[in-house]
């Protein structure tokens, strides 16, 4: 029972996955893809996460913790980018 | 134009301990469960570049003084120093032992000789990828 229920929802996730991969094809914009981007990575956490469930380890575990920190820094810089132009800046005025 | 960044600069004032303790956490996991020096280096490092995306270079290079091409050099002699120490004991070079140590208040662990080598891999990961960050971030 809870098997099915796994699998399920990793099928659901998958969808998602492939919806925000339609965004990040057709968005006719850089914002929408750099949030389909962050969504994907998102997805991805709950993935993992259902895996190692379905696995029965606990070795993913900190997989879930690094794909959320890399997510945000990743999103963070993106969002830099297009803002300003330069991920890192020399000196702030 | 004057931007503000304050809630860009408070999120990372507390997520960098966070991130940090995570690497360290992940650090000191590897010996029997997934993680390890290269690992620990790397989300130390992003945090680092969490810092530098939130303030500038030369912010960072002022409450951080530390030349990273240093702490490579510092990790690989390290590293060496932990292959080159097993000759004091008779035995091959980068040989490892480990035992079982009493502490006051965390109780019985096992230390190996393992993580000092380890701790070389982490300084050079470190080094390595805040060097090239801070190069390809100066844009001259």
């Amino acid at each position: 029972m809870i098997n099915i229920l796994l699998n399920t929802s990793a099928v659901i996730i998958s969808i998602s996955i492939f919806v925000g991969l339609y965004r990040v094809v057709k968005g006719p914009s850089m914002p929408d893809r750099v949030i389909a981007l962050d969504m994907i990575g998102i997805n991805l956490i709950s993935l993992v996460a259902v895996v190692s469930l379905i696995l029965e380890t606990t070795a993913f575990l900190e997989v879930v913790l690094l794909l959320g920190i890399l997510a945000f820094i990743g999103t963070v810089a993106f969002a830099k980018f297009i803002e300003k132009g330069v991920v890192i800046e020399r000196k702030r005025d | 134009m004057k931007t503000n960044d304050v809630i860009l600069q408070t999120m990372t004032n507390v997520v960098l301990f966070i991130v940090l303790i995570f690497s360290i956490f992940i650090f000191f996991n590897g010996h029997h469960e997934p993680g390890g020096g290269f690992i620990g280096g790397l989300m130390t490092s992003s945090a680092l570049v969490l810092l530098l995306l939130s303030y500038d270079l030369e912010t960072v290079k002022k409450v951080l003084p530390i030349d990273f091409k240093i702490v490579t050099a510092i990790g690989l002699l390290v590293a060496v120093g932990t292959g080159m120490g097993s000759f004091l004991f008779d035995a091959p070079f980068l040989s490892q032992t480990y035992d079982y140590f009493t502490f006051p208040v965390l109780g019985e662990l096992e230390l190996a000789t393992a993580l000092l080598f380890d701790i070389g891999v982490y300084l050079v990961v470190i080094g390595i990828t805040l060097t090239i960050i801070q190069t390809i971030g100066e844009d001259k």
